[in-house]
């Protein structure tokens, strides 16, 4: 009872606040409402018991990857009727992004239909394990049978990162202002303080 | 819980509902009073270290200084700024407020007292952690308003960086504890040191963690030394700039209770939560129950917190970063790569390694 209310609950604020989210006219608007439906979207995995997949969720989508998408839009100086403008040129671009995606939905449904996916493989090592937590389970699956491609998808992530290392890196002389922070821990006030008693009014030579 | 209100002849739904209801509240009302105590025990503590007396008039030794601030910001007038966008100028502090709230369901207080046992709870606290940085960043751009917008930059990057360090703390204590669940973790520290102490602070390994765990969770508390949010030289009073009354109140009881949970949690990954500090039956112990061992590591935490406020000064914001990105992260990843390859060595993990 309480699990149908509350998938209902979740799932209704799911979609509404991802029409929320192509509607509103704010763009930061528009991040907070995704943030909401990542986080509904989390109450589903958790209704499903895939805790471990839904504090991720949390963890990545809502902790860091969104609150940089709406620290760069709220700095973002937006006009609006620029992108209205815009608006009919994309469209049928748009249409065909739409198609695309309802056909992919399509055959998703279709082929869930002709029956469920099976993790394991046949000689039992992937095999699900039943009375054991979905952290232990994932792990196990992640670090035997999918290692390869867990590792693979490890370094496409770590090329990407280098890549925008090397694309915003500048040589260390055009740096404005950097500071050497050895330089400073190192510094003594003997090196920049004197220490004088001036005689009464008659004040310090400088 | 749930079989007490089952033998008042309540279903099982409805005394499971009663059960956690009532736990919510157990946990949530006590909280408030610990918040408005520690905020007193907060300024005694930097008034001793000023030499200043601190407050002392309301109620026998001031006790009652917090409540008459609490009544005070209840009777003023809400001003909301014209200019503000108002629907999230007033979500962000009740944002602010629940998260710090919600962190506290996985807490356990002693052995089984804990109101959801759940066994990603290390990872609800990171999620819950990590989306406290939202009431900061929400209040700061809808105030429209230069100083608080500041704020708001400042936090998110801040509390990013922070988040990275601690995360990979963290995964040192899963590993060595080998389960995400709170209470699990504290009992594998039973006996951790050499057989009589209890706690991860005493392994060589962990300790520096330690240290690190705790310098980070000033800086995700925005705590001095590195309460850049607020700094009040540069900022006027950061994002809270427009805020009054209860508004106000509420990020400033939010912003406490996050403290609390910092330090229930220094307690309960390093210091071995409820249980003593040694275990050994030499004096008993074991008679003291293990809540008021939870409250004393959790006290002696916040007094760390306040004499880290009352004696240093702040960071340059690019220092902040350094700390973070530079020396804490390399740090951190190092340890995590360390202690896993000390504890594959070990055997730890079973015949299989």
């Amino acid at each position: 009872m309480i699990q149908t209310i509350a998938f209902y609950l979740f799932a209704t604020i799911v979609i509404a606040s991802a029409v929320m989210v192509i509607t509103a006219r704010n763009p930061v608007h528009s991040v907070l409402w995704l943030i909401l439906s990542f986080f509904n979207a989390a109450g589903l995995m958790v209704l499903v018991g895939a805790e471990f997949i839904a504090m991720l969720l949390v963890v990545v989508y809502v902790g860091a990857v969104a609150v940089l998408f709406l620290f760069v839009v709220m700095m973002l100086d937006i006009d609006f009727a620029e992108l209205r403008a815009g608006f009919m040129k994309n469209f049928p671009l748009g249409i065909a992004v739409a198609l695309i995606l309802l056909a992919e939905l399509v055959l998703g449904i279709g082929a869930y239909q002709t029956g469920a996916i099976e993790l394991g493989d046949p000689s039992g090592v992937g095999a699900p394990r039943v009375g054991e937590s979905n952290i232990e389970n994932i792990g196990a699956l992640l670090y035997t049978k999918y290692l390869f491609l867990f590792e693979a998808a490890g370094i496409v992530l770590l090329v990407a990162m280098i890549g925008a290392i090397v694309l915003t890196h500048r040589p260390p002389k055009s740096r404005r202002s950097q500071q050497d922070v050895g330089k400073q821990n190192r510094r003594r006030p003997e090196e920049a303080t004197v220490m004088k008693s001036p005689p009464v009014g008659e004040g310090v030579e400088l | 819980m749930t079989e007490f209100f089952q033998s008042l002849g309540m279903n099982y739904e409805w005394a499971w509902f009663s059960a956690t209801i009532a736990g919510i509240l157990l946990i949530a009302l006590p909280l408030m009073l610990a918040v408005a105590m520690i905020i007193y025990m907060d300024r005694k503590v930097w008034a001793a270290i000023n030499l200043r007396r601190g407050p002392n008039v309301v109620g026998p030794f001031g006790l009652l200084q917090s409540f008459a601030d609490g009544l005070k910001v209840f009777l003023q007038e809400t001003i909301v700024p014209s200019a503000a966008n108002k629907g999230i100028f007033l979500l962000a502090p009740i944002i602010t407020f629940t998260v710090a709230l919600g962190a506290w369901a996985v807490i356990p207080f002693d052995a089984g007292v804990v109101l959801a046992d759940i066994n990603v709870g290390l990872l609800y606290i990171l999620a819950i952690s990590s989306l406290s940085v939202y009431g900061i960043v929400m209040s700061g751009w809808a105030s429209n308003s230069k100083y608080p917008f500041f704020s708001a930059m400042r936090a998110a990057a801040q509390m990013i960086s922070y988040e990275v360090s601690i995360g990979f703390i963290l995964v040192c204590v899963v590993l060595w504890a080998g389960t995400f669940n709170l209470s699990e973790i504290v009992e594998a520290q039973r006996g951790h040191g050499l057989g009589i102490v209890n706690g991860y602070w005493f392994n060589i390994l962990l300790f520096p963690m330690w240290v690190m765990f705790f310098i980070s969770s000033l800086a995700e508390t925005q705590r001095v030394p590195f309460d850049l949010t607020e700094a009040e030289s540069e900022l006027v009073a950061g994002y809270q700039t427009e805020y009054s009354s209860m508004s106000f109140a509420l990020f400033w009881l939010g912003e406490y209770a996050n403290i609390l949970l910092m330090c229930a949690l220094n307690a309960l990954l390093f210091f071995g939560g409820w249980l003593p500090p040694l275990d050994v039956d030499w004096i008993p112990w074991f008679d003291i129950p293990g809540i008021v061992w939870l409250f004393a590591k959790i006290l002696f935490f916040f007094f760390m917190f306040s004499w880290v406020m009352a004696t240093v000064p702040r960071y340059r914001y690019d220092q902040l970063m350094r700390l973070g990105w530079k020396v804490f992260l390399p740090i951190s990843l190092l340890f995590v790569a360390v202690i896993s390859g000390y504890l594959m060595a070990t055997g730890h993990f079973g015949a299989a390694a």
